[in-house]
C-alpha cells in the first residue's frame, strides 16, 4: 500500500534534483529557473500528500498559493532575463557583476 | 494493486524527467522534459484525491509557465554550448552535496529504521466533508475561511503582471504608434466625405 513516506521520498528526490540542477548549470539562468520550478513542484507534492493523508484541506489551499507565487516568480524572472539579454547580449551568470562594490 | 502500479509509474517517470531536465544539453528539450515532470506530478496528486490542485498544476504550469519558458528559450539567440562550460567541473561537488542533502532529508527515516512517518492529527477545522467532492470542498474553504489568502494570491499575480510589463516594455522610435489625442480631436466636419455629384454640376468643397 502506498503511504505518506512514498510521497516524501519522491518529493525529496525531486527537491535534491532541483538543487543539483542549480549546481550543475551554474552559468545558464534559464536552467536555474527551471530547477527552481522543480523545487517548488516537490514542495507542492509534499503539501498535497500531507493534506491528503491527514484529511485536511489546508495543505491544498496552501499549495495553490505556492503555485501562484511560482507563476509570478517565473514571469518576473524571465522578464529580467529578457531585458538583461537586450542590454548585454548574453545571459551568463558570471557576467552579472556590474553592481560589484 | 493498480494504485501501487500507477504510483510507481508516475513516480519513476517524474524523477526520470526531472533528472533529464537538469542534464539535457538543449534547453528546449529541458523545457519539454519539465512539462513531462509536471504531468506526472499531477498524476501523483490525482492518486491521493487532490484533483483540483492536479488540474491547476497542468493548467498553470504546463499551459502558462512552461510555454513562457519555451517562448523565452526560443526568442533569445544564445550560444548554449558556451554556457555548459563548467558542467563537468561542477559535477562531483554537486553530486556530493546532493547526496548529503538527500541523506539529511531522510536521516529521520534511516535512524528509526522503521521507514514510516507518524502523522499527527489535524484539528479538523478544514476537513473534507465525506459527501463533498474535492473541488467543492476547496471552493467552500477558499471563499470563506481563506478569503484573504485567496485575494492576496490575486494581488501577487497582479503585481507580477504589472512588473513583467513594466520591465519589458520599451518605447521604439522606428515604429509609428497610435496617437490617441489626435484621434480624439478629429471631427466629422473635417473628415473625408463620400459625394455623388450629378452630371454637369460642380462639387462644393
Amino acid at each position: 500500500m502506498i503511504g505518506i513516506e512514498h510521497y516524501l521520498v519522491v518529493s525529496s528526490i525531486l527537491f535534491v534534483l532541483g538543487v543539483l540542477g542549480i549546481f550543475l548549470n551554474r552559468k545558464n539562468v534559464i536552467i536555474i529557473l527551471m530547477a527552481i520550478e522543480l523545487i517548488l513542484l516537490s514542495v507542492n507534492l509534499n503539501l498535497v500528500a500531507f493534506s491528503a493523508f491527514l484529511h485536511d484541506l489546508v495543505g491544498q489551499v496552501f499549495a495553490m498559493f505556492v503555485l501562484t507565487v511560482a507563476a509570478g516568480e517565473a514571469a518576473i524572472g524571465l522578464a529580467i532575463l529578457v531585458i538583461y539579454f537586450r542590454g548585454r547580449g548574453t545571459i551568463a551568470v558570471d557576467d552579472v557583476n556590474r553592481m560589484k562594490g | 494493486m493498480i494504485q501501487v502500479f500507477a504510483f510507481y509509474l508516475f513516480a519513476t517517470l517524474c524523477i526520470f524527467s526531472g533528472a533529464v531536465t537538469i542534464l539535457a544539453r538543449n534547453p528546449v528539450h529541458s523545457v519539454l522534459w519539465l512539462i513531462l515532470a509536471f504531468f506526472n506530478a499531477a498524476g501523483l496528486m490525482v492518486l491521493v484525491g487532490a484533483e483540483f490542485i492536479a488540474m491547476l498544476l497542468v493548467i498553470v504550469y504546463v499551459g502558462a509557465v512552461a510555454v513562457l519558458f519555451l517562448f523565452v528559450v526560443m526568442m533569445l539567440d544564445i550560444d548554449f554550448a558556451e554556457l555548459r562550460a563548467g558542467f563537468v567541473k561542477n559535477f562531483p561537488l554537486g553530486l556530493a552535496l546532493a547526496a548529503v542533502l538527500f541523506v539529511e532529508l531522510f536521516v529521520g527515516l534511516i535512524v528509526r529504521g522503521a521507514g514510516s512517518v507518524a502523522l499527527g492529527k489535524a484539528d479538523g477545522a478544514s476537513a473534507q466533508a465525506a459527501d463533498a467532492s474535492n473541488i467543492e470542498a476547496i471552493g467552500a474553504l477558499l471563499y470563506s475561511r481563506y478569503l484573504f489568502l485567496f485575494e492576496a494570491a490575486g494581488i501577487v499575480l497582479l503585481v507580477a503582471m504589472i512588473g513583467a510589463i513594466v520591465l519589458t516594455h520599451r518605447q521604439r522610435s522606428d515604429t509609428r504608434g497610435q496617437n490617441i489625442s489626435k484621434q480624439n480631436a478629429r471631427r466629422p466636419e473635417e473628415a473625408t466625405v463620400n459625394l455623388q455629384p450629378e452630371v454637369g454640376k460642380g462639387v462644393q468643397i
